[in-house]
């Protein structure tokens, strides 16, 4: 790919060492460490164990009776791009004026004083990647984003976090170009678009690697005959003439924006995250992606993953999931409750709880709990330290961020929440939230919570105080 | 089936609790409680449970529940057991009363995005102003209880719900009322009938843009009931409509779906002006006026999960809305909502819970509270000898979203805890364990 043209701006603030000691620890690597401490130097988890000295100058936080975990992790979020308030005026998550849109990039739309982002960080959620809704085939680039508060969004932005593409799957782009009386208006006619919009993408990459040859060539026997035109030597021009080396570069293709982020995913610099609510559209997509050579990393709203979790875990897919969300449509009308549990019961499985809410984002703990209680109903018993891996380490994974964040390993950036009890509980609380090292939110102190421009003056601000 | 639109007033609900008290009840006299007569269909008894009877006599522990004929027959400690009944020993589980599933169109709607499914909403694809208005619509009339929407609601505790109409393009939405979740064909419960009012900006749109004319235009209808207008060309009301709407300016209730302070206010003076028994559905804000809902007497049925800035009706939305407005003394019920999502009343509750409302006041918004908003509270909501055997045995705090529910009952009958999806887990695991 080109250059970053819209690099991230954030950077981790310096703060001191912090020392949580006493707690119950979820690291999401699947261990559950009880009164055991957790140490962040430099922004960094630096250990997780029993009976650890607190580096010096530490802030030191008694968690007796707490719970510690990895900061969560929503891989489906509109905010920002649908904020609150949902105003005409602020209503930016779909570019629905062609079925295919891979050349927009969602953090385009993205308003960093949607209130939605601090309520979801009060339920602990640092990292969120933002997507482009589901109208279309393919809607566009996603963004990872740090849950802090920011006045633009490249102060938000995941530094090097892969990019995404949001495609999507089934009824929404059938009926929305359908009832524009265009394609695709039909399941058929969504396959015929994804494909064809890939074989597009293997022309376009193809033009640019005959480019990229002939421009190597180029310079390679530009270089054999000296300085080149750029020296401007009458004798080197004429010699190269003479071996039929043109004298001027190759011209490359015109860029196509919406082809270059599909050539990205060809090549795998993007990843496929895909709306994809039935089980054997889901076979579908993957029979598509062999054919291209791409990899979906999560089917997103696998209403029905449930009906294939051994494919998904044998194709290391991931499945991004509700607790209980079912029969607004026909392709959510199969929903069960032990989705995540069945999903996750395969060995190499990769469970995940979404949200796709600005108002479940804020409890995808509980979701997760009740996801559990369900599953443990029918004997598939997942422990807490298993669960919060739904939360943390694999939308970490299909993010491509595992190496960075999704659990307390040493060396990860230390992106923590502090409960103040189980997390898998109604009654659980985010009491302090830190990324990379860093306090966001802290519940004792509401007066230093983030808080939207947007809500300055407004007349629900005594509501907080 | 006729239906009393009279708000309820809680004064029966309390003669009922003094006469069990007085009195007691066959078997409920512990050790040496008289032989009981046989039991008859549906008879069963919940030993050692921790009873939750939304009532004066509070939590009680270690205590049996017989249920007979569909209603609780008695309450105290080792009752005998009539014979062939059911016995289950709750080993210390909480027994709660049904559970109410707040406003919804359970068994009305179906999949949300198939209109060919959706029965809440008749719309007049008219500007407000040009309408007929039909308060006469009942939305109870399109109740299907084979839906299968029923069963998934059913096997979480949840025993009724309200059935509203979804206003459509309409001002006045038309009238609602309470079903039973058991799956009988007539399911509406006498005496619940409400109409439903849509106000702040969601009716404004209606009204040609401005919150402003639906106040004139309820003023209008409200004329045209009380026969102060002739009936002519720009009537909002056929005859039955003004009949209806007149029964409810008698003392009905009427739930008005509004979220900004300043718009609850208005529809409490309404409703005051009007004669009717105002209730506040949505209210986001409702804080902010929770002393004057108080002094008014006015119950707020909300979500406590609605935090944000939804739109410019709700800019004070709050977690804390439940907390703060029962420390002003205002009687709170709970709702999703949503019609796929009645099933998650507890979730709400637990959560009012995390942020500052005391626990029992939670259980009681989603059990005896909205009972007694609906008129329905001498029945259903509580458990007490002489009401519905309309009770659920839960694996642990009912507020928990660890917690299932073990056993339900519905007028006595156990539910089978079955429903479509659970037919799909089973296929589907069945299948995943076997390879």
């Amino acid at each position: 790919m080109a250059n970053e043209p819209f690099p991230s701006t954030y950077r981790a603030p310096a703060s001191p060492p912090v020392a949580i000691i006493g707690a119950t620890v979820l690291t999401g690597t699947g261990a559950r460490l009880d009164d055991a401490d957790v140490l962040i130097v430099g922004g960094r988890i630096a250990a997780v164990g029993r009976g650890l000295d607190a580096p010096p100058g530490a802030r030191v936080i008694d968690a007796k009776g707490r719970w510690v975990t990895p900061g969560l992790i929503d891989i489906h979020s509109h905010l920002g791009v649908y904020p609150s308030p949902a105003m005409q005026g602020l209503s930016d998550g779909n570019e629905a004026t062609n079925p295919v849109t891979a050349n927009v990039w969602a953090e385009h739309s993205v308003w960093p004083e949607d209130p939605g982002f601090e309520t979801a960080l009060e339920g602990g959620v640092t990292t969120l990647q933002i997507l482009p809704g589901s109208a279309n085939l393919i809607g566009g680039r996603s963004v990872v984003l740090k849950n802090v508060a920011a006045v633009t969004y490249q102060a938000m932005k995941f530094p090097d976090a892969p990019y995404g593409l949001k495609m999507a799957c089934g009824e929404n782009p059938k009926r929305v170009y359908g009832e524009k009386n265009q394609a695709p208006s039909t399941r058929m006619g969504n396959v015929a678009g994804y494909r064809q919009a890939f074989a597009d993408a293997q022309d376009y990459a193809r033009q640019w690697d005959k480019y990229r040859g002939e421009l190597a060539d180029y310079e390679k026997k530009k270089a054999k005959h000296g300085d080149g035109s750029h020296a401007g030597g009458k004798g080197n021009d004429s010699g190269g003439k003479a071996e039929g080396i043109s004298s001027v570069p190759p011209v490359p293709p015109k860029r196509d924006l919406k082809l270059e982020t599909l050539a990205e995913v060809l090549n795998g610099h993007i990843r496929v995250h895909m709306h994809c609510y039935r089980s054997d559209e889901m076979a579908t997509m993957l029979d598509v992606a062999d054919e291209f050579g791409f990899k979906i990393v999560a089917f997103h709203h696998a209403v029905e993953a449930y009906k294939i979790a051994d494919r998904l875990a044998e194709h290391g897919v991931c499945a991004a999931m509700w607790a209980d969300w079912w029969g607004f449509k026909m392709e959510s009308f199969d929903g069960i409750q032990e989705n995540l549990p069945i999903v996750d019961f395969p060995e190499h499985s990769c469970a995940i709880v979404h949200s796709d809410s600005e108002n479940g984002i804020q409890r995808l703990n509980q979701e997760a709990a009740k996801a559990m209680a369900h599953g443990a109903r029918v004997g598939l018993n997942v422990a807490p330290e298993r669960a919060i891996r739904w939360l943390t380490a694999n939308p970490a994974k299909s993010l491509g961020l595992e190496d960075r964040i999704g659990t307390l390993a040493p060396g990860k950036g230390a992106d923590v929440v502090i409960w103040n009890r189980n997390p898998f509980s109604v009654y659980a609380l985010a009491d302090l939230v830190f990324i990379d090292g860093a306090p966001v939110f802290d519940r004792a102190h509401p007066a230093a919570r983030p808080r939207s421009d947007f809500l300055l003056g407004m007349p629900g601000a005594e509501a907080t105080q | 089936m006729t239906r009393s639109v009279l708000a309820d007033p809680m004064r029966s609900a309390l003669a009922c609790w003094v006469a069990m008290i007085a009195c007691g009840a066959p078997g409920f006299a512990g050790a040496a409680a008289p032989a009981a007569p046989p039991a008859g269909p549906g008879d069963f008894v919940v030993r050692d449970a921790t009873v939750y009877t939304e009532s004066p006599a509070g939590v009680l522990q270690h205590t049996d529940v017989w249920a007979h004929g569909g209603s609780i027959a008695g309450i105290g400690h080792a009752l005998a057991v009539p014979a062939g009944a059911e016995v289950i020993d709750a080993h210390g589980r909480p027994l709660t009363p049904g559970l109410f599933g707040g406003l919804s169109d359970v068994g009305i709607d179906e999949v949300s995005e198939e209109p060919d499914t959706l029965d809440s909403m008749q719309n007049a694809k008219a500007p407000a102003w040009d309408q007929q208005w039909r308060p006469e619509f009942d939305v109870t009339a399109a109740y299907n209880p084979r839906s299968v929407f029923v069963p998934v609601t059913r096997i979480e505790g949840v025993t009724w719900t309200v059935l509203a109409p979804s206003s459509g393009d309409a001002i006045i939405g038309g009238q609602g009322a309470a079903v039973t979740l058991d799956g009988r064909f007539g399911a509406v419960l006498d005496g619940s009938a409400s109409l439903f009012v849509q106000l702040g900006h969601d009716g404004a749109k209606r009204a040609g843009g401005t919150r402003a004319a639906e106040s004139m235009l309820l003023d209008q209808a409200i004329s045209e009931a009380r026969g102060h207008t002739p009936p002519g060309p720009g009537s909002l009301l056929h005859a039955a409509g003004r009949d209806t709407l007149a029964r409810y300016l008698g003392g009905g209730r009427v739930l008005f779906q509004v979220e900004r302070a300043a718009d609850i206010l208005r529809a409490v003076d309404f409703a005051r002006r009007n004669g009717m028994h105002p209730v506040i559905v949505g209210g986001d804000e409702a804080w902010v006026v929770a002393h004057e809902l108080a002094a008014a007497g006015v119950p707020v049925i909300l979500n406590p999960l609605d935090d944000l800035p939804e739109d410019f009706d709700r800019l004070a939305a709050t977690l804390d809305n439940a907390a703060r407005l029962h420390q002003a003394g205002v009687r709170i019920a709970f709702t999703s909502g949503d019609t796929q999502y009645a099933r998650i009343i507890r979730q709400l509750a637990g959560n009012a819970v995390a942020h500052g409302l005391p626990w029992d006041v939670a259980l009681a918004a989603i059990t005896s509270t909205p009972a007694d908003i609906f008129g329905v509270g001498t029945i259903r909501g509580r458990i007490a000898t002489g009401r519905s055997a309309d009770v659920v045995l839960w694996s642990g705090d009912p507020l928990e979203v660890t917690t299932l529910a073990d056993r339900v009952w519905i007028d006595g009958r156990a539910i089978e805890l079955r429903s479509r999806q659970t037919e799909l887990r089973d296929r589907y695991l069945g299948r995943l364990k076997s390879r």
